[in-house]
């Protein structure tokens, strides 16, 4: 009990801010934070996967979120019939083309030795393949995106509950690693971390550009949901039984009955999103136990004592016979997909998928702040992280509000200084942040919750 | 004639942008390359610190202007860049001693500094937006062009014309004069040999008594003359936007990395292998084809190998071929 008391007093602590801010701004704030903050939370474990058990960096998060993202659109989304008439045939076709492609490199990376002559060989049959099926496709691609353009104008997804896209957007993000791992884990750790940076922004470029796919720039709205609707909710008698009762002690207080039932309409209303997010957190709740668990028993598991090994000295990992390349691929892989996980995660929650919005401040770095942060290595500190650096990013704004009322009460409301700065609040995020990071980098590098191994 | 025409329009289009974008790229790249060679890591500040000469740019060119100063044809921003430069130089200084120092001293591996270096990313950022907000700015002022197209179609009767932007020929100039004398600098005074032995092998610089105080002093001045030029630079030809100073930390990266790390004339010829392949693959070569091939042959499509939304991945895939195939850059890294 004692050992855990400060995992517990953390945690503690956390969640008590949540509640505060739920009885003193709302709980429809509070929730929708302790929602991303639960996001959040999943996608450091992703990069504390990497990070802390293996020390291999990866700046590329938001491309496999973005992946993530992009699977919750091509799982949940309606089949467009008439993008698929005008042109699915020729993209299926130059589907197969690229297989063929691979297949092609790889046995030519098979059977002939190693030479100029064979680097230009494969150089050639990517550029010209390249080649072959833009010019192919181009009409059809141009057929497909003038579909409706203001409405669909992409092939669309097949239809299904979007809760299949969690799997399937780890899967992606695990293929992408996969490539990206094969590529760029030779590399020493800054180059590493520049490559797999560079990476993620093409992933972006491609998403936000082939409208076909994903619609780009345009969006994907409306999204299924695997919560009810709050509309649908306020109409079920059940709901608005349950909300009755418990608001019961503060609708007993109004006598007269039209008041009451208008009282009674407002709480439904508020309390419908709240329910709604309350759905959303149970599942994620679920996902975030789940993957604690199998973290937590990796982490001890000989496999992770091994992870441990390679970290700390490659050389003598390598001399005892574990195969450093194979291991490192392996992690990289699957912290990617638990980071695309999340992607569909949190495009699921906002029912929307907006390839504009992903920027690398926001989706690498803010997550490897939280990871630094929390304490990595320790998959309770890249929880807390999570949900520490999270808060914070949302509640930055009061707290700065706070703060600049505090040190400007000598001047003016109207002054120069005090108005440009109450303008510039949301940018004080960022120097919180960084000002966080700097502060636990120095004075507490192991983060809050630094890891602990035990030998059991 | 035509086989002019068609000149004309690649010199127009492709060459005069990219030269001017490369030198702009080559400054950026520089910086990088000096602090990964003497101070040993990846600086993802880049953007930001050159964002931040750029915007006390700008505070000095305003203050400047309303005090009724200018420069005539130039524009105001050159008298102000020397005072940004000090600025500049003082907050890297500031920076150093109170962030990077303490990792320097303790002989910390790589990664953590350029985790640290992240930590300035995001207080930099924070000021630049707090004092200047992150709104997009022009400040160019004086004369915007030494020959205008149309008046270049009247000298030379030819179908195309050439704009030269005043910009841009002050970007290539002044990189020019800035990128010679550092050259001179590092390569024939006894400060500069000392930081190239420092950074080739820092033990051996120690025993034969170069300060390593007064070396990293150096490199942060030099650092803080090259962001705060390269920034005002490309705030002068296109325009001031912190957002687009922090997205442009990508391409300085593949420059200095394309160029090999360490070594600052690797990183100079690196912004312009990363400028004119940008411009070169994205640029639409319909009209070329049009006056070099005869009427019977011409395109019927805009003949561009990808659309300009790919600009930046080709510079990115660049940088992931040259990793591949010559991690040590396309000039051997790391001699400085």
């Amino acid at each position: 009990m004692r050992k855990h008391l400060n995992v517990i007093l953390a945690y503690t602590i956390m969640l008590g801010l949540i509640i505060f801010v739920g009885i003193f701004q709302s709980w429809n704030v509070a929730l929708s934070i302790f929602n991303m903050c639960l996001i959040s939370a999943v996608m450091t474990m992703g990069a504390n996967i990497q990070w802390g058990y293996a020390g291999l960096i990866n700046f590329g998060l938001m491309g496999y979120a973005a992946l993530g993202g992009l699977a919750a659109v091509l799982i949940s989304v309606d089949p467009v019939q008439e993008a698929w008439v005008a042109g699915g045939f020729s993209i299926l076709m130059a589907l197969w083309l690229i297989i063929a492609m691979i297949f092609i490199v790889r046995f030519i990376l098979k059977h002939f030795q190693k030479s100029k002559f064979r680097t230009y060989g494969i150089a050639l049959i990517i550029i010209s393949g390249i080649i072959i099926i833009k010019v192919t496709t181009q009409s059809s691609i141009e057929a497909i995106e003038n579909v409706n353009p203001a409405t669909t104008g992409f092939l669309g997804g097949l239809g299904l509950p979007i809760m299949f896209s969690w799997i399937v957007g780890a899967f992606f993000a695990a293929g992408l690693a996969f490539i990206v791992g094969k590529v760029a884990l030779g590399l020493r750790a800054d180059y590493l971390a520049i490559a797999t940076l560079l990476i993620s922004e093409i992933v972006i470029a491609i998403i936000k550009h082939e409208d076909w796919l994903t619609r780009g720039v345009k969006n994907v709205i409306g999204l299924k949901r695997p919560a009810p609707y709050e509309v649908e909710l306020q109409t079920k008698e059940w709901f608005v039984n349950l909300v009755a009762r418990f608001n019961s002690s503060k609708l007993d207080v109004i006598s007269s009955i039209s008041d009451k039932q208008a009282a009674l309409n407002q709480l439904v209303i508020e309390g419908s999103s709240v329910f709604v997010k309350l759905c959303y957190s149970g599942l994620f709740l679920i996902v975030v136990v789940i993957l604690l668990i199998f973290t937590q028993k990796a982490l001890y598991s000989p496999w992770g004592r091994m992870m441990r090994a390679i970290r700390d000295n490659e050389e003598a990992a390598n001399a005892m016979g574990k195969n450093v390349v194979k291991q490192h691929l392996l992690i990289f892989i699957l912290g990617s997909a638990i980071v695309g996980l999340a992607g569909a995660m949190l495009v699921t929650q906002d029912g929307l998928f907006t390839p504009g919005s992903y920027q690398p401040m926001r989706y690498t770095f803010l997550i490897w702040v939280m990871v630094i942060v929390g304490g990595s290595g320790n998959n309770f500190g890249a929880i807390l992280g999570g949900f520490v650096v999270w808060f914070l990013w949302i509640e930055a704004a009061p707290i700065a509000l706070f703060l600049i009322n505090i040190f400007t009460s000598g001047l003016d409301d109207a002054h120069v200084l005090k108005v440009h700065l109450i303008e510039s609040i949301p940018y004080f995020r960022y120097l919180m942040m960084g000002i966080g990071l700097l502060l636990i980098m120095r004075y507490r590098p192991k983060g809050i919750l630094p890891e602990k191994i035990e030998i059991k | 004639m035509d086989f002019l025409n068609a000149i004309i329009l690649l010199l127009n289009y492709i060459f005069m942008p990219a030269l001017a974008y490369g030198s702009q790229l080559a400054l950026g790249a520089i910086f990088v390359t000096l602090i990964y060679g003497i101070l040993r890591f990846a600086n993802f500040a880049t953007g930001d610190m050159m964002a931040f000469g750029t915007m006390f740019t700008i505070l000095f060119t305003w203050y400047f202007q309303s005090i009724g100063i200018s420069l005539g044809v130039l524009p105001t921003a050159l008298l102000a860049i020397p005072f940004a430069i000090v600025l500049t130089i003082f907050y890297m200084l500031l920076v150093d001693k109170f962030v990077f120092k303490y990792y320097r001293t303790n002989k910390s591996p790589p990664v953590q500094l350029a985790m640290v270096s992240i930590g300035v990313m995001f207080v930099t950022q924070a000021i630049v937006r707090i004092i200047i907000s992150p709104a997009d700015r022009r400040f160019y002022d004086g004369e915007r062009f030494i020959i205008k197209a149309g008046e270049f179609k009247e000298m030379t009767g030819l179908n195309e014309g050439l704009a030269i932007k005043s910009s841009q020929v002050l970007t290539i100039f002044v990189t020019i004069v800035l990128v010679s004398t550092l050259f001179w600098f590092l390569n024939k005074t006894k400060t500069g040999k000392s930081m190239r032995a420092y950074s080739d092998n820092e033990d051996l610089a120690l025993l034969s008594g170069i300060d390593p105080k007064r070396v990293v002093m150096i490199t942060w001045i030099i650092a803080g003359i090259l962001a705060t030029i390269g920034g005002a630079l490309y705030g002068l030809d296109k325009s001031f936007k912190p957002f687009t100073y922090f997205n442009n930390m990508l391409p300085i990266f593949a420059a200095a990395i394309v160029g090999g790390i360490g070594n600052p004339f690797g990183a100079f010829l690196g912004g312009y292998v990363i400028a004119f392949s940008e411009i070169f693959l994205t640029y639409a070569y319909k009209k070329f084809f049009m006056y070099i091939l005869p009427a019977s042959m011409e395109p019927e499509s805009l003949v561009q190998l990808l659309s300009t939304d790919y600009k930046f991945a080709v510079s990115f895939s660049i940088l992931i071929i040259v990793l591949l195939y010559r991690p040590n850059g396309i000039f051997k890294g790391k001699v400085l």
